[in-house]
């Protein structure tokens, strides 16, 4: 029997972090409320007693609390990081998940009992590339980027002694992470330095004779008709105008679903999936975790060939998706 | 100050692109770069072609650079991807490699490459992880170019030892990768089955917002800003930052962009009139933002 998978849960905040773990999460995932992570949202993330309460609280349960440092330090806001990195460390944090090689080599050296995962904005997509990262500051486990296909996922997996982590469910980034400038051109923030895409403080919603306007720093992201949806202008999934045909030329606002997927990503060897969602609810959490320690669950019970998506499960997960909608995204080539 | 032409971003005809390098080997750029960092699937130039090419750059006095894949996805990416490597330590003609992702570093400490190009995907922010490029053999570093001239100036100011250092002076700005082909998407058809159509799209396809603004341009799985960055009314500062500038080959006009800037650098033109001369020659509006530490698409211009 092959180890099980981890079911990896977000937590935004010390009640989504209590939610994940009473709906059976594994491991949690958090960040300091700074840039010092890609969710750097107002109102969101933790401070350092709200982080001790938590993994307290995830600890008594048996549950792990992986931290979020994964954004690229500056020269002047260097020591934000690092002293993130030791607060870590005396905050008993299982894993770091961090992007930077220099931070990774600061973690390696100053605190070398500190797990290391390499995040999903280090867009590590070959195991040439993770094993780079093993070789230099011993990382335990990558997150791959939302691009490659089941095929080249298991080339991965087959390729390298680092454990692989792969995104199950929840809002779609349509670039390769951490190699996605967009923010930074429209806002001159970005999720590589500011922890940010699309931030709030440069959205305008216009109620117009035209219909609903969504802006981001004064460019229209997308325009919705009466009785239309209006969606936050995450500005990859606007609709814009290519040769004359308006359109969602580079993504529809939908999330990542890969429940289905699930006796696959087993069999290849995946060790943990990711729910993406730090930005989200509680009750979002609760959801998601119910439905995926479910689906975990039947899979160790009765295996790959056994296993089977409830009709309940989708309906369940798609309530709470971008667009009320989900997709297999690089798993499914047509997606390409 | 050296003046380096970038690796071609769109995907031309295979004799647009000879006679370009052609056209390009008798204008005033001291490093060139080659090579396919976009697409794997696009192949009007192999790399036994691109060497050939690279041939008539080193007779012409020019430093050859290949760049590598942005994007590694597959076994026969990082096939090419080696070929690159062992090819630029044993071959002949020799040259120095662009790594543009954390394999590419792998395999060139492997194959103990001391005089390699960090890239500008490799997410290089800070002095730390600059210095692990230097130790790892990286003797240039290609800044990203979403990086202000504020803060690359800081991590110059606390390196151990200085290191070459080159910034994106000119061109549509690569913004994003995907798995995704958007150009692809826009035809209605599959990357697997994508007919090439993105071929002969010189300079990409512009994407406006429903205004009618030009805000991005679709390069097959790239992403590209529709306004060229332009730091040629920039130069006197960006002089003092950095010794090399990447000029982005454009479907029209590249030698004479080149020829602006050797002019502005040579002191035969002053930099504001260089800017308004190049107007012309300029797909879309300018942008110069990001050198500000401000949105990539402001077109900022000190008071």
């Amino acid at each position: 029997m092959p180890n099980p998978i981890e079911l990896v849960c977000p937590a935004g905040s010390l009640p989504a972090l209590k939610t994940a773990v009473d709906h059976g999460a594994d491991c949690v995932y958090l960040g300091f409320k700074d840039a010092t992570n890609a969710r750097n949202f107002t109102g969101l993330n933790f401070d350092p007693p709200q982080m001790r309460e938590g993994v307290a609280y995830a600890h008594a349960r048996g549950r792990k609390v992986l931290l979020a440092l994964n954004t690229y330090p500056q020269t002047g806001n260097w020591p934000s990081w690092t002293q993130a990195i030791d607060r870590a460390a005396e905050f008993g944090i299982d894993a770091l998940i961090l992007a930077d090689p220099g931070l990774m080599d600061y973690a390696a050296r100053t605190h070398p009992q500190l797990r290391l995962h390499l995040s999903v904005q280090g867009s590590a997509t070959s195991y040439e590339a993770i094993n780079w990262y093993r070789e230099r500051f011993g990382i335990q486990r990558a997150v791959l980027p939302r691009v490659l296909s089941m095929a080249q996922v298991g080339s991965v997996v087959a390729n390298t002694p680092v454990e692989i982590e792969v995104f199950g469910f929840g809002g779609l980034c349509v670039m390769v992470e951490g190699r996605c400038a967009l923010s930074a051109y429209a806002t001159g923030e970005s999720p590589n330095c500011n922890g940010a895409c699309s931030p709030g403080k440069h959205v305008r919603w216009e109620d117009t004779p035209r219909g609903m306007e969504t802006r981001l720093n004064g460019i229209l992201i997308d325009r919705f008709a009466d009785g239309e949806r209006a969606g936050y202008p995450t500005l990859c999934k606007g609709r814009f105008e290519v040769n004359d045909e308006t359109y969602y030329a580079l993504e529809e606002p939908t999330s990542l679903n890969t429940l289905e997927l699930l006796p696959e990503l087993a069999r290849i060897g995946i060790r943990a999936i990711k729910i993406e969602g730090r930005q989200r609810s509680p009750a979002y959490v609760a959801q998601v975790t119910k439905v995926w320690r479910a689906a975990l669950d039947k899979l160790a019970r009765g295996g790959a060939e056994a296993f089977s998506v409830l009709p309940a499960w989708m309906a369940e997960l798609n309530k709470v998706s971008e667009g009320q909608s989900h997709t297999l995204g690089a798993y499914y080539r047509p997606w390409k | 100050m050296k003046l380096a032409l970038g690796p071609l971003l769109y995907y031309w005809p295979r004799q647009s692109v000879l006679d370009f390098y052609a056209d390009l080997a008798e204008a005033p750029v001291d490093s060139v770069y080659l090579g396919e960092t976009v697409c794997s699937r696009r192949h009007e130039l192999r790399l036994d072609d691109w060497l050939e090419v690279s041939k008539v750059l080193a007779d012409a006095g020019k430093e050859v650079v290949v760049s590598t894949q942005g994007l590694i996805e597959s076994e026969s990416d990082l096939k090419v991807l080696r070929r690159i490597v062992r090819q630029s330590v044993d071959g002949a003609p020799g040259f120095r490699v662009e790594a543009n992702d954390m394999g590419a570093v792998r395999l060139l400490a492997e194959a103990g490459a001391r005089d390699w190009i960090a890239g500008p995907t490799l997410n290089i922010f800070n002095p730390a992880t600059l210095q692990l490029m230097i130790d790892a053999g990286a003797t240039r570093w290609a800044v990203a170019p979403e990086m202000s001239g504020a803060a690359l100036a800081e991590v110059r100011a606390v390196l151990a030892a200085p290191v070459e250092t080159e910034v994106f002076a000119y061109g549509r700005l690569p913004l994003a990768h995907s798995a995704r082909c958007f150009t692809a998407r826009h035809f209605n058809l599959q990357k697997d089955t994508c007919e090439f159509r993105c071929l002969s799209i010189m300079d990409g396809i512009t994407l406006r917002t429903r205004e009618g603004e030009p805000f991005l341009t679709l390069n097959g799985v790239q992403t590209q800003s529709a306004r060229v960055h332009t730091l040629l009314g920039d130069l006197p500062a960006v002089r003092q930052a950095a010794e090399v500038l990447r000029i982005s080959p454009q479907g029209a006009d590249t030698r004479r962009i080149v020829e602006l800037f050797r002019a502005v650098l040579d002191g035969a033109q002053a930099p504001a009139a260089a800017l308004a001369a190049s107007r012309e020659l300029m797909v879309e509006a300018p942008c110069n933002g990001f050198w500000h530490g401000r949105a990539g698409v402001e077109q900022y211009v000190a008071a």
